[in-house]
């Protein structure tokens, strides 16, 4: 289904997360490519060996998590937008992700807006932390917000339509 | 008659390269393009691009152009570049002809020529789509992302490959609504990551899907599509109308190739590579000795291919004019190396197999 609809399945995403206990440790990526492309930006972007695509930049690329630190260098690098960092070290209630987003008006910190799934829908609110739109990231924000630990799995985007 | 070692025809991502790569080896060489600008395709690509470090891989298309600019302005003295010329005609004894600011005439004989003049958007038939609010994608994007014109204010997108998607994409960023993506084919024939990221701003993609005809009195107003069976034949009772401004046709590139053609270069139908290309060995020279050919006029890819085919091209084709540079072999080996590793995923595979039917040893 997913090559038909461009929406990856739960297992998919699933494969693609780490343990619950990596989440709670600190900040890691989850980088949500699934089909061999020719690219490799984001192992050229880490710095600390924690993405592995290797001598075929067709490979998909592998993340160690034990050498991740939630830089979020990687996520204004990736040209396919398919990298996020979550983190579920701050509360037992939340997590907090980190998003590349490149649409304008971009959010302001305390903003609460929509949260969207895989598919664009409109699944809980979420609030805006912070916006990192320095000039190193050419132009690709990145967004940090907090949501509720029951659609950590499931939220892959905001809209910027501010909910009181 | 001008005279000049190597003409390069096209200066879009694989002509600005086959020019620095052959300035590099020590060839003079004149850049014809028929755009006022420079870049081609490059000029109107706001996205970052994929593969490798060498190809530029992560910075935007639109920056690229400044990056092989300022790359070829080394070689001052060696390059000329001529923009608003078209090469009209180019003939068995080797001369060239262009037309220059549409009202002079020259001719030219080069040593060498490196043909680069890329690709042209395929068309759909369905009844009324002459409507005034139809445009390809290619114009979409000049429109928005050169010129700052947004295109309409709802939009259909038929085409689910790379230039559909990215279009689609580049149209939400410019505030514009996309109402839906359709394709022919039963899968999306994009990266899937330019899909998913479409898909989670909510717009929905719709495969085994086709135009069955465009409504309108002075412009679009409405479309109708329907669902196609898997010999692509249209399903009676499927219809969905979108009520939509434009409607922004992608159903791929093809190269162009008259110059070739005209010169007596030996062309073959390949449909892997999205039309008639020139036969060719692995210096991309054509059948026509110091006929040189990179990018998408060999084949329809990604630019960052064009890019090293030009770089593979110029160096070819200046060494063999008599400017080859002591590191030629090695050189040509990293871009032979760069091509390949560019090729070997699935989609490559396609491409290769197309590839396999043109290249002569």
């Amino acid at each position: 289904m997913f090559e038909k609809t461009g929406i990856p399945s739960k297992e998919m995403v699933m494969e693609k997360f780490p343990t619950i206990d990596r989440i709670n440790q600190g900040p890691v990526v989850v980088v949500e490519c699934y089909k061999e492309i020719p690219c490799n930006p984001c192992q050229t972007a880490c710095k600390f060996d924690a993405i592995y695509i290797g001598e075929d930049i067709n490979s998909i690329p592998k993340v160690k998590n034990e050498n991740c630190s939630g830089c979020a260098i990687c996520l204004s690098k990736c040209p396919g937008l398919a990298i996020m960092v979550i983190d579920g070290s701050k509360s037992d209630e939340t997590v907090q992700i980190r998003i590349p987003y490149e649409l304008l008006p971009l959010p302001k910190e305390g903003d609460v807006v929509k949260g969207l799934s895989r598919e664009g829908e409109h699944i809980t609110n979420v609030k805006i932390l912070k916006v990192l739109n320095p000039k190193s990231f050419d132009r690709t924000p990145v967004i940090t917000f907090e949501v509720d630990r029951n659609y950590m799995y499931d939220i892959r985007n905001i809209k910027m339509e501010v909910q009181s | 008659m001008r005279e000049a070692d190597l003409v390069v025809v096209g200066g879009g991502p694989a002509g600005l390269c086959a020019a620095i790569s052959a300035a590099s080896s020590g060839a003079n060489v004149l850049v014809i393009e028929r755009n006022k600008k420079l870049g081609g395709q490059l000029v109107k690509q706001t996205h970052m691009f994929f593969g490798s470090e060498k190809q530029y891989a992560s910075t935007r298309g639109i920056d690229i152009t400044d990056i092989l600019l300022n790359e070829l302005k080394k070689y001052n003295n060696q390059v000329e570049i001529m923009t608003d010329t078209t090469v009209v005609g180019m003939f068995e004894d080797g001369v060239i002809t262009a037309l220059h600011k549409e009202d002079k005439y020259f001719k030219i004989k080069p040593k060498a020529t490196v043909i680069a003049t890329g690709a042209f958007e395929k068309s759909l038939a369905f009844p009324n789509n002459d409507l005034p609010g139809i445009y390809g994608a290619g114009a979409v994007q000049t429109l928005m992302n050169v010129y700052g014109v947004k295109p309409g204010d709802k939009v259909l997108m038929v085409g689910a490959g790379n230039i559909g998607l990215i279009v689609s994409y580049q149209l939400m960023q410019a505030g514009v609504e996309v109402v839906a993506i359709l394709d022919a084919a039963s899968k999306i024939g994009g990266y899937l990551v330019h899909a998913s990221k479409i898909r989670r701003m909510g717009v929905p993609i719709l495969t085994s899907h086709t135009v069955k005809e465009a409504i309108g009195k002075d412009c679009v107003e409405k479309v109708i599509v329907c669902k196609v069976d898997d010999k692509f034949k249209q399903i009676e009772g499927s219809e969905i109308e979108f009520d939509v401004d434009v409607m922004c046709v992608s159903v791929g590139l093809t190269p162009l190739n008259e110059l070739l053609a005209m010169r007596g270069c030996e062309m073959k139908y390949i449909p892997q590579l999205s039309g008639s290309v020139p036969v060719r060995d692995e210096n991309y020279e054509t059948t026509v000795e110091n006929v040189f050919a990179a990018g998408d006029a060999t084949g329809v890819e990604e630019a960052s291919a064009a890019m090293v085919e030009g770089y593979l091209a110029g160096i070819c084709a200046s060494a063999k004019i008599g400017y080859k540079p002591d590191n030629f072999e090695e050189r040509k080996q990293d871009y032979v190396k760069q091509l390949s590793d560019l090729r070997s995923g699935p989609v490559g595979q396609h491409i290769l197999s197309g590839i396999e039917q043109i290249v002569v040893k």
